[in-house]
């Protein structure tokens, strides 16, 4: 099948960013003609690999090949010169201009407007993706403002396109429309680089596979040839750590109880909650597993308080209705709550850490007397804290961002945990944090459950979940699958779930 | 090639003091160039300019007559700016604040009036100057109207309506035509703090201001809530806070602060309604906000340097025949060095040499 010389090869690309290889010596080869998928979780490596490809980023080591020959791809521009182009997840377009003025802006060449205009409009019909040159973007929902930067790459007559994740923000009708047009660019010979953590699309789509783990590639396949249980195996590891087999059944009282919870996404390219149902007891964790931006940042607005749930009733602690009080209120009930963002929304960067002690702390630990900051009770606490988690901080009251992020994690979580918190929400306990630190994190969580209270963590990272949790789900696009127990769940069961398959979608 | 800035992890608290005053150096030195290059003697001007105004009580009056409406604005100007809220029509809110202020006066001009009138109106002017500071808020929070352009904006609605009401509704019957009120009864005048000078009441009112602004600031949930709404509003929503509340909050706060700056620079130095009420001290504000760091304390001494830089620009009018625009060119040059030097406070600069990092 390999006779002529593949399109794109790409040969022991490695790229450090510091410590950490997010590509080490990668292979990978699209032919003419070819939707290649490129797999993996989040921080494989898809992004950093693609960026290379699309001269946004240099490797350290290794080299493209593009129809038989070495390049040296330095920027995006020469990318499109050699026939590479690119759609991004977060879409770069002028809400103020109309679609032909921003696929004007794209062509390097000064093809008066109503020409573009015209050519534009024969285009899209001939793709499938209809387009009226004369709207302005802001006007386009997400899934056409998609196809403008579809038809922007296309009108350069492109040989290879790489797609970034396109059916994150599309309908499944929009998702058809999409694959109808893949399938008539791959007739017409042009090649595709399809970035996805969708197994069934993956199967349904591509013929050619590369699957990174890890910054490492773990396997080249046809994905035709593979169930969606062992492209899921290979994305996530075979390699089983041992699963705690302590996992309890909690038989204390319902701490938090989310029923029929609908919500808007946060921000354009967010995810809607559609119908979340959970019910979480004292005394145990429960893990929501997931792929980024699977609607995890707005189940957590929702049971924070950040965002208020269209009920009162959707969002009950304690047996009281609190969907629609803030998050001071449902802090004064027992509930805290530790966001994936460390600086910047769990922590203020640029305050110390007295003062981001009484970010989350105001409302309940007392650290006002006549309407004045008790800077001793805020002294004191911190000290506790840094004591309790062994936050390793230097000078006396350091700026939150001057800590390494696994100490500034420890205070943040210490921080909540210090309260006694009856419910403790949390997103990415360990996220980027040192083995140590996630140690510390990890027992710090189960510790707390075990006297008493209720803790719900959402994570990426499956060996955390699988470790710490009694019971597990995953979300999956704005869904929740039902909880399991986390003695029954496996990798696989758990991949399966991760990528959409089996799941209503 | 390409230069990068790279945020500092942590800016020494000396560095911050220092970088104020290296741009005021900086400031001196450019003004001796341009001294030099009008063709006056550097060192004369400069002494004229910055160091005559402080050698006698009368300079001295006049520095703190000057600095009074300058510091009062910019303490409210720091609490918008801090929270990342640009309120730039101080100007307008100045200008309200005399309005309403000035208004008290002239209904009450001619009758008996008693010890209320003085507070009356002070708290007329403060309510004023915070209600049309209301609007641009209003606008942001309702319709994601920019502040900056619709505050800055409003300055000359201000401007337009004093200009009218002077010349038309308010205008002394007995002022031959001139565009102004009548003058102010006594009762209607800032008591004088000595005999024969300008010093008022205004003075040690902004000084109480600055006072209780420091403890807003530095000790109150209140003032905790606006430093975090503009250093991390993600964060500040997960403390609670409601942004659309504080919006509103500091703007009512700087406008308040304004106006009363506005019916003190009327009841207590101009004693009448006039349109050249205000040398743009609104917008002088701006500068001494970031003069003084944001912080009140600040504030007061980056008000008084930049009274002197004014009183010191009319002497020089007077001696040196320097034009007056001098004086503005001084004042913008100051804040572009203040600027300049905090830049290179929060970050480092670094020169990258070649494709790869």
């Amino acid at each position: 099948m390999q006779a002529s010389p593949p399109l794109l090869a790409v040969e022991g690309i490695t790229k450090r960013f510091g410590a950490l290889e997010a590509n080490n010596a990668v292979d990978l080869k699209v032919a003419p003609g070819e939707i290649h998928a490129l797999l993996g979780e989040n921080g494989a490596g898809k992004s950093t690999l693609v960026k290379i490809i699309y001269g946004l980023l240099r490797p350290d080591a290794g080299r493209l090949v593009w129809r038989g020959a070495p390049v040296a791809v330095e920027s995006p521009r020469a990318a499109r010169a050699l026939g590479i182009g690119m759609v991004f997840q977060h879409f770069s377009l002028f809400e103020a201009l109309t679609v032909a003025e921003n696929v004007a802006l794209a062509l390097d060449g000064s093809a008066p407007l109503d020409e573009i205009a015209q050519r534009l409009s024969e285009t899209s019909r001939a793709y499938g993706l209809p387009l009226d040159p004369k709207r302005e973007v802001w006007r386009l929902s997400v899934g056409e403002r998609q196809r403008v930067e579809i038809m922007r790459c296309l009108m350069q007559d492109p040989s290879l396109l790489i797609l970034d994740e396109p059916t994150s923000v599309l309908t499944p009708q929009e998702a058809e429309g999409l694959f109808a047009t893949l399938a008539r660019l791959r007739a017409e010979g042009r090649s595709v680089l399809y970035i996805s953590h969708k197994l069934d699309e993956v199967r349904r789509i591509c013929e050619a596979a590369t699957i990174l783990r890890g910054g490492q590639v773990v396997a080249h396949c046809d994905p035709r040839a593979e169930t969606a249980a062992s492209l899921a195996r290979m994305m996530m590891g075979g390699d089983v750590v041992p699963i705690r087999h302590d996992h309890i059944e909690a038989q204390g009282p319902v701490r938090l109880a989310v029923s029929a919870l609908s919500l808007p996404p946060l921000h354009a390219h967010g995810i809607a909650l559609a119908n979340i149902n959970l019910e979480l007891r004292a005394g145990e964790v429960l893990g929501i597993a997931g792929v980024a931006g699977n609607g995890q940042d707005e189940l957590f607005a929702a049971l924070s308080g950040e965002e208020l749930a269209p009920h009162d009733a959707a969002i009950v602690m304690d047996g009281v209705a609190v969907g629609r009080a803030g998050i001071n209120e449902r802090r004064r009930r027992g509930a805290a709550f530790v966001p994936e963002e460390r600086l910047g929304h769990g922590a203020a960067p640029a305050m110390r850490l007295t003062e981001n002690a009484l970010l989350s702390g105001h409302a309940t630990n007392g650290f006002l007397r006549y309407g004045l900051v008790e800077r001793a009770k805020l002294t004191d606490f911190v000290g506790k804290v840094v004591r309790a988690f062994d936050v390793r901080k230097g000078p006396a009251d350091p700026e939150a961002r001057a800590l390494s992020g696994g100490n500034l994690q420890k205070f943040v979580i210490g921080r909540e945990i210090a309260r006694k918190p009856g419910l403790l929400v949390v997103a990415q306990p360990s996220w980027g944090v040192d083995a140590g630190a996630a140690a510390t994190i990890r027992q710090a969580l189960m510790d707390l459950a075990r006297a008493g209270s209720a803790v719900l963590v959402i994570s990426q990272d499956l060996d955390e979940l699988l470790e710490i949790s009694d019971r597990l789900c995953v979300i999956f696009m704005g869904r929740l699958s039902p909880a399991m127990p986390t003695a029954e769940a496996t990798r696989e069961s758990l991949g399966l779930l991760m990528g959409g398959a089996g799941m209503a979608a | 090639m390409k230069l990068v800035m790279e945020k500092r992890s942590e800016t020494p608290i000396s560095l911050m003091l220092i970088s104020p005053m290296i741009a005021v150096a900086l400031t001196m030195i450019s003004a001796a160039i341009m001294f030099a290059l009008l063709g006056k003697d550097p060192v004369a001007a400069l002494q004229t300019y910055f160091l005559d105004p402080l050698s006698d009580s009368w300079g001295l009056q006049e520095v703190a007559v000057k600095a009074t409406p300058l510091v009062l604005i910019a303490v409210g100007l720091a609490v918008c700016y801090r929270a990342k809220v640009w309120n730039i029509g101080a100007e307008g809110q100045f200008l309200f604040g005399a309005m309403a202020g000035g208004y008290v006066a002239i209904i009450t001009h001619g009758s008996t009036q008693g010890p209320w009138l003085l507070p009356v109106m002070l708290l007329m002017g403060a309510m004023a100057g915070a209600c049309f500071a209301l609007i641009p808020a209003l606008l942001r929070t309702r319709f994601g109207a920019n502040e900056i352009l619709t505050s800055l904006m409003l300055v000359y609605v201000a401007e337009l309506l004093l200009d009218y009401l002077v010349r038309g509704p308010w205008r002394d019957p007995a002022g031959f035509n001139m565009p102004n009120s009548v003058m102010f009864e006594p009762e209607a005048t800032l008591p004088l703090l000595m005999a024969g000078g300008r010093l008022n009441i205004g003075t040690p009112i902004m000084i109480a201001v600055v006072l209780g602004f420091m403890l807003l600031m530095g000790r109150t949930l209140k003032g905790f809530e606006i430093r975090l709404v503009g250093e991390a509003p993600r964060a500040a929503r997960f403390a609670g806070f409601s942004e659309t509340g504080l919006v509103i909050t500091v703007f009512m706060i700087s406008g308040a602060l304004a106006g009363l700056a506005g019916v003190l620079e009327a009841a207590g130095t101009v004693k009448q309604l006039q349109p050249g009420i205000s040398p743009g001290y609104g917008f002088t504000a701006i500068i001494v906000a970031f003069l003084g760091r944001l912080n009140p304390i600040g504030c007061l001494f980056a008000g008084i340097f930049i009274a002197i830089t004014f009183i010191g620009g009319e002497n020089a009018q007077i001696m040196l025949r320097l034009p007056l625009d001098a004086t503005r060119v001084l004042q913008g040059l100051l804040l572009f060095f203040v600027l300049v030097c905090d830049s290179l406070l929060l970050y480092r600069f670094r020169l990258l040499r070649g494709a790869a990092a």
